[in-house]
């Protein structure tokens, strides 16, 4: 290689390396300034329905689109992404009302544990193919689901932890005030969004990408793709865990329905529903998904039924998330303005 | 944990006998619902996750059969023949939609359908636990072989069963029909070219997986109670047989499900909290050593 060749080089490298930085601070800024509109709601609407949503939207948000980072950027197809969020609520609930550390402590700890265990689940799941991954780790959510369910003395079986989780107040936060809990959800979900951001624009992101697209060829380039695999299973565990415990602590304790298959299940709808071709498509859809649940359920006892059809239509007549139609239709709009133009 | 129950009854062969009965009862339920699974996915390489509603309806159509006319027979006709009829509506209205689309359009349909089946038995049925009551017929003393307590329904299920087995496995191997579903799975786009309608013997497949889920579920009716969502563990659990026992293999469904018979029967005795765990357990044990299960071909 010649002086020249190898500038040029070092030239080529500079601009998406300036490129990757300016993103990360217009990232950081968008987050920041989401989490201040999001904190200051309060001050405009006061309805405490309101903030129950958005809380509740924080919690499945973040499960939903740590499964898009699953089945979206790497196409692992997991059913059974909901016994994370499952363990995250009764991981928290439970250190809480048997240990009384402090909350962060808890927040960690609990993490820790996740860690472990999607650790384990996931070395024996990553190297199955598509439907058989789908499968097993369904297989895994009815372990941990039933394990809760029989295991009556730790868990309090099919009636859930109750009593409520004791929310000692920490550096002046006191969850148990709906107005601290909010801010405290909004700023977990911007934080867990910006991670999961960054992690999707990494190099490691597009990594995963490729082994979506054609894991042979990745795994010819050098790419190890089962590590790969468990490295972003376990960190979409995490996220997932931490909607669970902004669950646990909306709820005031665990119910074993948090772990129960139909919670991933309703976490692919979500991912459809908004689309898995977008970042914020699974936030979108989560949103959709919870009006859409609280409508149902005022109207109608067959709520299964409704849930299904809506379902069908996506996955039969659309096939596309609503995000999916967003991003074409701007796309398509943007083309025509250049045509003319 | 309870080991001295356990080692108590492997030592006394009437206790050894009642709870190889039992894991026997389980096994074959479980064998005949995942064989339609392990079919379907062998012939249209779909995993039908809504199977476990097939169970269901062959149950409660059995149910409401026998209430009707009070004859067993027309009730477990009733039972595999409606499911028949609705694997195939089902398949050629819905599934036969999604066959080219990815795994998660797929599971995202069979999923719509359980959470609409599950309602739908919920309002045509009502949401309580119903029992179809043990026929007349079978309303009698029970045998006793080796000391052990066997109820002659059991028989009926285990023969039942054990002839479908038979049938099916013949089927496929030696009629003409089977020998055109084997070579579906393995070339549809030939088996088309040479004229033969793959359209309909992908329905045909689908209906005769319903059928046998059905015939499962109508058989289990006097022994269980029936319940919307009743389907989801035997599909659960008869998946873990077809991963076991290796996808598309009819014999390994079966050695598959009298495994899990077993584990359950003899595992409820020896640890009575971890029945299930034991069976994700052998689950995982398997999938590390062999990926394809016992009897599973190497896919390409």
């Amino acid at each position: 290689m010649t002086e020249l060749q190898a500038d040029q080089g070092a030239q080529a490298l500079e601009i998406p390396h300036a490129q990757a930085k300016t993103q990360r601070n217009r990232d950081a800024l968008i987050a920041l300034a989401v989490f201040v509109v999001l904190a200051l709601l309060p001050t405009v609407f006061s309805s405490k329905l309101l903030l129950d949503f958005v809380i509740r939207c924080a919690a499945y948000g973040l499960f939903a689109t740590s499964l898009n980072l699953l089945v979206g950027y790497t196409g692992l197809i997991s059913f059974g992404h909901g016994m994370f969020f499952g363990l995250g609520a009764y991981g928290f609930g439970l250190m809480m009302q048997k240990t009384g550390v402090p909350v962060p402590v808890a927040f960690i700890a609990t993490l820790v544990i996740t860690f472990v265990v999607a650790l384990v689940i996931g070395a024996i799941c990553v190297r199955l193919k598509e439907i058989y991954f789908a499968f097993v780790t369904l297989a895994f959510q009815m372990l941990i689901h039933s394990t809760i369910l029989s295991w009556v003395s730790l868990t309090g079986g099919d009636q859930g932890l109750r009593g409520g989780i004791p929310r000692p107040p920490f550096l002046g936060i006191d969850l148990s005030n709906q107005l601290h809990l909010y801010v405290a959800s909004c700023a977990l979900l911007v934080i867990g969004l910006y991670l999961m951001h960054r992690i999707a624009q990494s190099p490691f992101g597009y990594t995963l990408r490729m082994i979506r697209d054609n894991a042979m060829r990745a795994s010819f380039i050098g790419i190890d793709v089962w590590r790969a695999k468990l490295t972003i299973f376990v960190l979409a565990a995490l996220f997932a865990s931490t909607g669970g415990i902004i669950m646990a602590l909306f709820v005031s304790g665990a119910y074993p329905e948090f772990a129960y298959w139909t919670i991933s299940g309703e976490g692919i709808f979500i991912n459809m529903l908004g689309g898995v071709t977008t970042f914020l498509g699974p936030m979108v859809g989560t949103v959709l998904l919870l009006i859409l649940n609280d409508t149902v359920t005022r109207l109608t006892e067959y709520h299964g039924l409704v849930l299904g059809i809506v379902i069908l239509f996506f996955a039969i007549g659309l096939r596309k998330g609503l995000m999916d139609f967003v991003v074409e239709w701007y796309a398509q709009r943007r083309n025509n303005a250049g045509e003319r133009g | 944990m309870d080991l001295d129950a356990l080692t108590g009854c492997l030592a006394s062969s009437a206790c050894l006998v009642t709870q190889t009965t039992s894991g026997f009862i389980i096994g074959m339920l479980l064998f005949l619902v995942a064989v339609g699974l392990t079919l379907i996915f062998g012939v249209l390489k779909v995993v039908n996750f809504s199977h476990g509603a097939f169970y269901m309806f062959g149950a409660y159509f059995a149910m409401t059969a026998y209430q009707l006319s009070g004859s067993f027979a027309l009730a477990m006709l009733c039972g595999a023949a409606g499911t028949a009829i609705l694997g195939l509506i089902f398949e050629r209205v819905f599934m036969s939609r999604v066959y080219g689309a990815d795994v998660l359009m797929q599971l995202l349909v069979c999923y719509a359908f359980v959470l609409i089946f599950d309602d739908v038995v919920r309002m045509i049925w009502g949401p309580e636990f119903k029992s179809m009551g043990m026929p007349a017929a079978f309303q009698v003393a029970p045998l006793f072989i080796a000391g052990g307590v066997v109820p002659p329904y059991y028989l009926l299920l285990i023969g039942v069963a054990l002839a479908a087995a038979m049938i099916l496995g013949l089927g496929l191997a030696r009629t003409r029909i089977g020998k055109v579903i084997r070579a579906a799975a393995h070339n549809p786009g030939m088996v088309s070219a040479l004229g033969i309608n793959t359209g309909l013997i992908y329905g045909g497949v689908f209906a005769l997986g319903g059928m046998l889920a059905g015939l499962a579920g109508a058989l289990a009716a006097p022994v269980r109670s029936l319940t919307p969502g009743m389907g989801f563990s035997v599909l659960i659990e008869s998946f873990i047989v077809t991963v076991i026992g290796g996808m598309g293999s009819i014999l390994g469904a079966l050695i598959g499900a009298l495994l899990i018979g077993l584990i359950r029967s003899f595992g409820s005795l020896g640890f009575p909290l971890f029945t299930e765990g034991l069976m994700y357990l052998f689950m995982v044990i398997v999938l590390v050593s062999r990926p394809t299960g016992l009897f599973g071909k190497e896919v390409a």
